[in-house]
């Protein structure tokens, strides 16, 4: 496919929205209280360009959805015969999520290679992901807990998205270079009409991209993790090591559903009225941070305290994951789970900490 | 007549078996007429009757909830509807800021042998709920975001009652100092002693986990130290361990101590007066504002924070200059417990509050300015975000049952996984009720949201029912007892409710 740029005026966005965004749902940041949330756009409506507080993965990977639901029937010649009958309708809407950064979008390709490209390809996800378009907007600044640039991610990233905007000029000057990535990003952005960008203002997308690039090189050099996953494995029974680092974990669940790339889930059957013979299987949003997470029928855990809980959360970012998928980390460095946690545990001081020679090994 | 076809409404009683179910019997037995809108749940005892029991059905849909137990001094058990008699009467208080109307709630005494009161109870309750009509549901509430459109956080309508002013640098310095000495000397006999360090910038601390002496050096004294750190206590059972406390934090200690969540024997506390701590959400705000494009900015950083007297100053990226009265946390603004009341204290000049802590916080004050139906439209817009990480819970320091949270247990079945407002806005009644006397409002809960929920105002509202109707102020005395573990024969502030 040809790359191509268009550019949108800073007063024109609105208008380009809403006419790539016709006859899907468009979801973009919007302030609820002191929060930022991706939430359904009226037509029309400036958009937020804030980042938001919760990653919009939510719009494929809802936080609960009902996978099916289950009605019990009765055999009228035979009362104590039941058969069950299974409604897996569901019900998917073309939607456009605007706004996402690119730490956001990427955590979309790292959902895809467990429920796209593994070997069991999960229906609702994929059907959500097939009819979603998603439209990121470059960072310009690095916040103090981004750390995008450790990962394989960066501010510029388009692993994920369907269309980029990058922010360039100032005042009456200002607006957004937008280049489609995929073909499909490639159609919605034809849909508004919108004129070519030309190479003085592609070239400030590239400066701004550059930028971004250098303030976040400035504020935290990154790393060579390459390292990381043996190292995270040796790591591994080195229980004092984990006890220092989770010492103020409050084992919430916070720091994963903030992020882009938590993927994992809880299945669940609830009745609907006392019988039992009308419920629903619900999919919800699971932590590994929780107790139950782990815990068997029998009531014994193997993950009993939030030491080893914490443990398979970087271990499976940095160490288990990118050992499945070609050495891809599953954190994009958003550093949501830093800022959102009510007590700063800092995941980059881990993962380094992992990461540094192991001889001054704390006594286990 | 089925509910929803007719006029018949949706009313679920709760029946002590041993007085008021044998008083409906006898008025079936009897023969006295009566509405058939009431469906009736049999428990052993009307202390069995869990809040809980009467918010579920009223979250679920019921339209009016009867709780009927034997006449105090009557009770099978003895006390158990002494007991009922303080909870229900909360419970009662509470429902208000739900934006659910208290007169759907009822409870009352029924004895085996008054068939002829049972029918006039009914009969009133029912006529009452009529009266009163379907019940709204929170989730089909317009939703109201008063703060969103003000852009603010009510706190800022209200001046501190202290002037809150940090000593000079110098004398914070070896105050810390002080500080530090004492925890160097008691630091071989304890496991650990708990502080706070600086966190992953300037602008953030962290908790700090003291094991060896040098590790003293780290801790940090300030105004950023917003972490109550007595959440982390009940997990050292058995073990000797040392605390950091604010003067705020100190009355969870105490409460842990009143409780015996935690041991007197095991637990070594440490403090110094304070004079306050930020709202980081005001600061981040504040800072973000200042800056030429914010709203594309994601939290800019100060490379350096200095505290001077009544201000905060900020160096780097985000530089400025703020009033500690500005961007205090909430609590602070009502704060009249600067000194720790427990431990082993540092001295020093805590300024003292300019008048008593007003009756009503300012986010309770803003919930109380709203109408029913607006507080529901409220709790349904702001529940709406919460990702369900239970963060509120686990920064309470009084939430100890931690792994074994009934929020999340499926026997009992108190919530679903669904994501909707119902089962979210129950886990925070949940956390609301198991807090009855015991909250000391440190507002972990609400600082700890990652989406900013303003869950503190439903605890406040609670607390301000215990207030009324115990006289009790939770965390302040080791040897007191929290008034939902207690009761008595004739109480002063509950009134019969005559039905």
């Amino acid at each position: 496919m040809m790359s191509f740029a268009r550019y949108i005026a800073r007063g024109e966005l609105a208008r380009a929205l809403d006419d790539m965004a016709r006859g899907r749902v468009t979801y973009a940041p919007r302030r609820e209280g002191d929060a930022v949330v991706f939430r359904p756009r009226a037509e029309g409506e400036e958009p937020l360009l804030a980042r938001a507080t919760v990653p919009p993965k939510g719009v494929i990977f809802p936080q609960s959805e009902r996978l099916f639901a289950f009605i019990r029937e009765k055999d009228p010649n035979d009362p104590g015969h039941t058969t069950v009958r299974l409604d897996s309708t569901v019900d998917i809407e073309p939607a456009l999520i605007f706004g996402a950064r690119p730490c956001d979008a990427r955590g979309f390709h790292i959902f895809d290679r467990v429920y796209l490209n593994g070997p069991h390809r999960d229906p609702y996800y994929a059907a959500r992901r097939e009819a979603t378009v998603v439209v990121t907007l470059a960072c310009t600044k690095a916040g103090s807990t981004c750390f995008c640039h450790w990962t394989g991610c960066g501010p510029a990233d388009t692993t994920g998205s369907d269309i980029l905007l990058t922010p360039v000029g100032v005042g009456n000057d200002a607006g957004f270079v937008a280049v489609a990535v995929t073909e499909r990003g490639g159609a919605v952005l034809e849909r508004a009409n919108l004129p070519e960008a030309d190479t003085a203002r592609a070239d400030a997308a590239q400066a701004v991209h550059a930028a971004t690039h250098a303030a976040l090189e400035a504020q935290s050099p990154a790393p060579d993790l390459s390292a990381t996953p043996a190292r995270l494995l040796e790591r591994f029974p080195d229980t004092g090591f984990w006890r220092d680092m989770s010492d103020k974990c409050l084992s919430c669940g916070a720091c994963t559903y903030l992020c882009p790339t938590c993927y994992c889930f809880n299945i669940t059957d609830e009745n609907d009225g006392g019988d039992g013979m009308r419920g629903r299987r619900l999919r919800s949003w699971d932590n590994c941070m929780s107790s139950l997470f782990t815990r068997e029928a029998s009531g014994h855990n193997p993950r009993m305290g939030k030491a080893l809980r914490l443990r398979n959360r970087v271990g499976h970012k940095f160490s288990y994951y990118p050992q499945l998928h070609e050495g891809v980390v599953s954190c994009n460095g958003c550093g949501r789970c830093i800022t959102g946690c009510p007590v700063s545990v800092d995941i980059r001081e881990m993962v380094v900490r992992a990461t540094e020679a192991n001889e001054e090994t704390p006594n286990a | 007549m089925p509910v929803l076809k007719g006029k018949e409404l949706r009313v679920v009683g709760f029946l002590c078996n041993w007085c008021s179910y044998g008083g409906a019997d006898t008025a079936g037995v009897g023969r006295f007429s009566q509405p058939t809108d009431l469906r009736i749940i049999r428990v052993p005892c009307s202390g069995r009757v869990d809040p809980m029991f009467v918010v579920k059905a009223l979250l679920g849909g019921a339209d009016g909830v009867l709780v009927s137990g034997c006449h105090p001094r009557d009770c099978h058990y003895s006390q158990g509807n002494f007991y009922a008699r303080r909870r229900l009467e909360t419970l009662k208080n509470f429902l208000p800021a739900l934006g659910i109307d208290p007169d759907r709630f009822q409870y009352t005494w029924v004895s085996a042998s008054e068939g002829q009161r049972w029918k006039n109870v009914v009969s009133n309750f029912v006529e009452k709920v009529h009266q009163l009509g379907h019940a709204p549901r929170i989730e089909e509430a317009t939703p109201y975001l008063p703060l969103a459109e003000k852009g603010d956080t009510p706190h800022a309508l209200r001046a501190p009652l202290r002037p809150l002013s940090y000593p000079a640098a110098g004398t914070l310095a070896a105050s810390l100092e002080q500080l530090r000495d004492k925890i160097r000397a008691a630091l071989p006999e304890l496991d650990c002693v708990i502080g706070w360090q600086q966190g992953f910038d300037a602008l953030h601390a962290t908790p700090l986990f003291m094991r060896k002496p040098e590790d003293v050096d780290k801790l940090t004294w300030g105004p950023l130290n917003v972490h109550n750190l007595a959440t982390y206590l009940p997990q050292f059972k058995n073990r000797k361990v040392g605390v950091v406390v604010k003067g705020c934090d100190s009355r969870s200690v105490i409460e842990l101590l009143q409780e015996k969540l935690v041991e007197p024997d095991n637990v070594r506390v440490f403090g110094m007066p304070c004079e306050g701590v930020v709202d980081m959400t005001r600061v981040q705000k504040t800072l973000d504002a200042g800056n030429a494009d914010g709203a594309m900015c994601a939290d800019a950083a100060p490379s350096s924070v200095g505290v001077d007297g009544d201000s905060l100053s900020f160096e780097g990226e985000a530089t400025a200059r703020l009033k500690l009265a500005d961007v205090v946390a909430e609590k602070c603004r009502t704060c009249d417990t600067p000194v720790p009341l427990l431990g082993d204290v540092v001295e020093g000049n805590a300024s003292a509050p300019a008048g008593p802590a007003p009756d009503a916080p300012p986010s309770l004050e803003a919930l109380d300015a709203m109408t029913p139906e607006q507080r529901r439209g409220f709790w349904r817009a702001q529940m709406d975000r919460c990702l369900r990480c239970y963060a509120c819970r686990n920064a309470c320091p009084m939430c100890v049952c931690r792994d074994h949270c009934i929020a999340e247990s499926r026997d009992p079945h108190w919530t679903t996984q669904e994501g909707n407002v119902r089962e979210k806005l129950q886990f925070q009644v949940i956390h609301a009720l198991h807090l009855a006397g015991r909250c000391t409002e440190c507002g972990e809960c609400q600082r700890a949201c990652p989406v900013n929920i303003p869950v503190l105002s439903l605890k406040q509202w609670m607390n301000r029912s215990v207030r009324t109707l115990f006289d009790y102020r939770a965390g302040v005395d080791v040897n007191a007892v929290p008034p939902l573990l207690a009761f008595a024969v004739e109480e002063k502030n509950i009134k019969e409710h005559g039905l």
